[in-house]
């Protein structure tokens, strides 16, 4: 493992379970609690998820960060899907377009320190989370 | 010491010379170290194989193993390295096998007592130690990707249920809860739940790494569909981590029962159905 960070493609369930298995990894390895570890990794597994289901697939990168005081974990997942329409619907908990339970995407904010997401209908979604140690 | 160009040359002659001999005596050295598991027949296809390309090596004049000349040696030895890892063998018992070459070119260069002799055996030795070197190294490769394939195979292993207690049933969830496998899980446990008319089934995630929505939703729905059936059904195997990731989530079970662990979701349904382990106890 480096700490340039790792890349994984998302096209299938099972590269879903790797997001998970490298995050997990990292987590590890930054010595974060069991329970952000815990967090972190059900985080990257609704994003991924999403990226897979909603944004046709695209790529995790997972990065070990450094600020003054502490170490961290930044997770990016993008995607050149169709995007997000309605950003303030999509992260109201309970709203769902594919079956779901519909709080992946605002649980996965309520789980990380940072998340930012960047998206644009037609052009896709990259979303930006961030966990730090405590 | 690196291989000359004429050093090179002469153990091409000799690998092509003695030929028969080198290879009879090289089967020989590398069958018993491997103790009959590969039939000489085989072996000696393997080996002669071997000194072919050891033979076309030298004669391109490799110094190293690294040489273009070397290619073709290069790939027989990772696919033999590569038969090697699937079929067991240790990755000693495979470069050992390699080795047993420089004891069978030692034979074959007799008696010859001189220091020339003596130099090109020592350079010819250094050349097949890197070739051993290099067959640890495929073993490895190959070996790798075999537990890659197994851990894959691991994320798709059955989920048993399982008969807890006269009227219980369990389900222990183990690995990756992904749609095919929940589908299969429901199945299962609603068939076993019929077939033993149990009035209660406990579903474990003891062994589920984490716990995300998808996970939830699978099995809320078992549940839903278990109590349809009548059957009342308490989630068990919930950690403190995983609790406190369902709770930031925002996933609601609602008024299923759960419990940290499979034993408190057993003791729970013996008294909710008032029995125990304990005799006495009933009796009070």
């Amino acid at each position: 493992m480096s700490d340039e960070g790792q890349r994984l493609p998302v096209t299938t369930d099972q590269d879903v379970v790797r997001v998970r298995q490298a995050v997990r990894t990292f987590s590890v390895a930054v010595k974060l609690s069991l329970v952000d570890q815990t967090k972190l990794v059900t985080a990257a597994s609704e994003l991924a998820r999403n990226t897979l289901v909603y944004g046709g697939g695209g790529e995790v990168v997972v990065t070990r960060v450094q600020n003054e005081r502490r170490a961290g974990i930044k997770i990016v997942f993008a995607d050149e899907g169709p995007g997000i329409v309605d950003l303030t619907l999509a992260l109201t908990d309970g709203y769902t377009t594919g079956g779901g339970l519909g709080l992946g995407l605002s649980g996965a904010r309520r789980l990380v320190d940072e998340f930012e997401i960047d998206t644009e209908p037609g052009k896709g979604t990259t979303i930006t989370i961030t966990k730090w140690c405590r | 010491m690196p291989l000359s160009s004429d050093e090179a040359s002469r153990f091409a002659d000799l690998l092509k010379e003695h030929a028969e001999s080198l290879t009879a005596r090289w089967v020989e050295l590398a069958g018993a170290s491997l103790r009959g598991r590969l039939s000489s027949a085989e072996l000696r296809r393997q080996l002669d194989d071997l000194r072919k390309g050891f033979e076309q090596a030298m004669r391109s004049g490799s110094a190293h193993l690294t040489d273009e000349g070397s290619a073709e040696l290069r790939a027989q030895l990772a696919e033999i390295s590569g038969h090697r890892a699937r079929q067991g063998f240790s990755a000693t018992e495979t470069a050992v096998s390699i080795f047993a070459l420089k004891d069978a070119v030692l034979e074959a260069l007799g008696n010859g007592d001189d220091a020339g002799t003596l130099r090109d055996y020592v350079a010819f030795s250094a050349f097949v130690d890197r070739a051993a070197l290099f067959t640890f190294d495929s073993y490895v490769q190959v070996r790798e990707s075999l537990i890659a394939d197994q851990a894959e195979q691991l994320l798709e292993l059955s989920t048993p249920v399982v008969k807890l207690w006269d009227g219980v049933v369990a389900v222990p969830l183990v690995g990756t809860l992904d749609s095919a496998r929940a589908q299969v899980v429901m199945e299962r446990l609603l068939q076993t739940l019929v077939d033993t008319g149990s009035p209660y089934a406990i579903i474990d995630i003891t062994g589920v790494p984490a716990v995300d929505t998808q996970v939830a939703q699978h099995v809320l729905k078992t549940v839903v569909a278990a109590r349809l059936m009548g059957a009342d059904c308490i989630i068990s195997g919930i950690r403190p981590q995983i609790a406190q990731t369902i709770v930031a989530l925002g996933i609601e079970f609602g008024d299923i029962a759960t419990k940290a662990s499979l034993a408190d979701a057993l003791r729970y349904v013996l008294n909710k159905t008032n029995r125990s382990l304990n005799t006495k106890r009933t009796e009070r």
